[in-house]
């Protein structure tokens, strides 16, 4: 519209100075037909902005439920159209019946939100860019409830045309597998075959050599000191519950302790801040008891519960060393702020303390306060070195396996990534991708 | 200022004191402020399960909502009490391993995930820059930093090689690497706990103020007296509170710290 305007008021110009009639015909329209070449081909090279495109509306459009989520999720997509740029614009709209109305959830330019863009693994999402993609999920304001249908329309616009599409539904459903963690999944499966096989291993051939861990050296001779001081044990099993791979590690190693107490016949006192916990605990002692033949050394009272709360119960069980004076202490399993003080009323009170954790902001005090540290990984190696039961050592030599396999799976992924940097290409990111954790 | 303020102000004066007694040594200051605490966290969390569990968690949605579902926790829930109950004491066996197993389902996915996944997705950097930088720039040099140390820290894990020759060299780095975190670490919380203590000194100051009394200094005099005559009474005659194995308890024993 604009160019044309411009056109005719400059051939007017041109007839207007012109005083011949023939010659300035002839004159007149070869300037015309110079001018409207000018003007074909401006149009050709003008840049977007300044051009009418006919916008078509979006093709292919999909409203789906999101894979792999909770519910509560939609996911809109369409085709990348060839007028796509930073001056086009995409409109989002929803509604809770067909019929309207339709509110505007999103607007942005054409060149973004593709289907790449989405942070999922290759396995579970079409990473292509061929298509433009917009999730709706639930917030406070917007709730979008599992089971119930939603509908939504895109439209494109240039400011100056609007173009919308056909109007789609999809229904948020709360989904069983998340095909995005398909990797950890194998990784497990691939553990837990290592691990079995491992274990088969250690049954046939039970001679499996096992590195020397001082802290683990120690339990023994802190037993015998309690039986020759006569004094009892304190036994600590963290602060976590039940669900932490931490506590199960020490109430295992407790049922290696108590077997060696049971033995030598020595009082053993473990307070509890989890009754579930605590519980459990008396089972596996009893147990352990009942391995060692002593049955009747067993006092169910040697497990007993004080109180949830953190640091009512750190200043119980620092009481409890104060006066009880333990001859050893074991702080095995998970531990919070509590860790210091626990640690170093015992180091007052002169017991030979052990822990074991993998709270690494508490390592540091344990190391600081205590005779032997067990850190990280030797908390969950102590059970399979105290026992040299087939099963745990077996398990202990598969974990070595595993560890193995990702310390090369990282090395290797490293010079991957360093060629795929260099070289510039994206033909390493699928192999990469294995070893992502996707939500 | 209301008398409930200034009665809190006293009640935490007190009790941060008899805390901080122990400082000299076990009291019977201590004790109280032990027992008190103890007594109200456990008094305090029957309250707070009652009704964050038993009404809201099974009474609310079980009556009101009609989730029998729920039903089944609050079975496995009674089993746990047989435990009390010595010929049926074995059915309490069912919802521990019901606990444990669920509790191993639910971390065991979420350690690899954590634990493993992204441990090795922050590993995987490029460890040379590609076109837009240095070649081996700071953001390189500290990809190669973090996989040295991953993998030499992963190393000194190894428990069923010997750690000799190469592998000892590399397991002493990694040990090298643990004891730097575990510096910084100790640092930071250190810090946090400076924090929490300035935060309680700053609670005795506020208190020992004339609007509350002189709260900290009257009771911090009352709680000094009380030691002194405590500790009188207890060189005249020994009594519950002296332990008499105190006569070696400074004695430390003779394994090295490490």
């Amino acid at each position: 519209m604009i160019f044309s305007f411009e056109f005719r008021v400059l051939s007017c110009e041109l007839r207007t100075r012109n005083s011949e009639p023939r010659r300035s015909t002839w004159r007149l329209f070869s300037i015309r037909s110079l001018v409207a070449v000018v003007f074909v081909l401006s149009t050709l090279h003008a840049p977007r902005s300044t051009l009418a495109v006919s916008l078509a509306p979006p093709e292919q459009f999909e409203a789906f439920d999101m894979p792999g989520d909770g519910g509560g999720s939609i996911g809109l997509s369409w085709q990348a159209a060839p007028f796509d740029g930073p001056t086009v614009r995409y409109q989002v709209y929803m509604a809770d019946q067909a019929q309207g109305p339709f509110t505007r959830l999103a607007e942005f330019p054409a060149d973004t939100h593709y289907k790449s863009d989405v942070d999922r693994p290759w396995w579970s999402w079409d990473r292509s860019r061929t298509h433009h993609f917009y999730q709706v999920k639930s917030t406070p304001d917007r709730r979008l409830e599992s089971g119930r249908s939603y509908f939504f329309k895109v439209a494109v616009t240039d400011g100056m045309q609007t173009s919308e599409g056909s109007m789609q539904s999809a229904v948020p459903t709360p989904n069983l597998f998340n095909l995005a963690k398909v990797n950890n999944f194998l990784l497990m499966l691939l553990f837990s075959a290592l691990v079995l096989f491992t274990i088969a291993q250690a049954k046939r051939h039970p001679a499996i050599f096992l590195r020397r861990i001082p802290g683990l050296d120690a339990v023994e001779e802190a037993i015998g000191r309690a039986t020759e001081m006569g004094r009892p044990i304190l036994y600590l099993t963290g602060s976590d519950d039940m669900s932490s791979l931490s506590t199960i590690a020490a109430t295992v190693i407790l049922g290696q302790v108590a077997k060696k107490t049971a033995a030598y016949d020595t009082q053993l006192q473990v307070p509890h801040r989890d009754p579930i916990v605590m519980a459990i605990c008396q089972e596996i002692v009893k147990e352990s008891y009942l391995e060692a033949g002593r049955p009747d050394a067993y006092r169910d009272d040697s497990n007993f519960f004080i109180t949830n709360d953190q640091f009512s119960y750190t200043a119980a069980v620092n009481g409890i060393m104060l006066r009880e004076k333990p001859a050893a202490n074991f702080f095995m399993g998970f531990y919070y702020a509590e860790a210091l003080l626990l640690a170093e009323t015992g180091a007052g009170t002169g017991a030979i303390q052990i822990a074991g954790t993998d709270a690494d902001l508490q390592l540091p005090f344990f190391i600081t306060t205590c005779d032997y540290t067990l850190i990280g990984e030797e908390l969950y190696a102590a059970s399979a070195y105290l026992s040299r039961e087939p099963i745990l050592v077996g398990t202990l030599r598969g974990q070595d396996l595993g560890k193995a396999f990702l310390l090369l799976s990282m090395v290797i992924g490293t010079v991957l990534a360093t060629i795929g940097g260099l070289v510039g290409t994206q033909a390493f990111v699928p192999l990469l991708q294995l070893f992502r954790d996707f939500k | 200022m209301a008398a409930s303020v200034l009665i809190g102000a006293w009640v935490a004066a007190g009790l941060t004191l008899c805390m901080f007694s122990f400082l000299y040594k076990d009291n019977p200051f201590f004790r109280f402020g032990e027992h008190l605490y103890v007594g109200i966290s456990m008094g305090y969390t029957i309250v707070r399960i009652y009704y964050d569990v038993m009404v809201k968690s099974l009474y609310t949605p079980v009556i009101q909502e009609g989730n029998m579902w729920l039903l089944v926790a609050a079975f496995l829930g009674l089993l746990v009490l047989t435990r009390f109950i010595p010929k049926v004491s074995w059915l309490s066996r069912i919802s521990f391993a019901v606990i444990v197993g669920f509790g191993s389902g639910v971390a065991i996915p979420r350690i690899i995930s954590s634990n493993i996944l992204q441990q090795v997705q922050g590993t995987l950097k490029p460890i040379l820059g590609n076109a837009g930088q240095s070649l081996f720039g700071m953001a390189q040099f500290n990809a190669l930093l973090i996989l040295i140390g991953v993998v030499t820290v992963l190393i000194y894990f190894f428990f069923s090689i010997e750690h000799k020759g190469p592998i000892q060299v590399a397991a002493r780095i990694g040990i090298y690497f643990l004891m730097i975190n575990f510096g910084a670490g100790f640092g930071y919380t250190v810090m946090a706990r400076m924090s929490l203590l300035i935060g309680r000194f700053d609670d005795l100051i506020l208190f020992g103020s004339r609007d509350y009394g002189y709260a900290s200094v009257v009771l911090l005099g009352m709680i000094a007296f009380g030691l002194f005559m405590w500790e009188r009474r207890s060189s005249v005659s020994p009594g519950p509170d002296q332990d008499p194995r105190n006569a070696d308890s400074n004695a430390r024993n003779e394994y090295p710290p490490q």
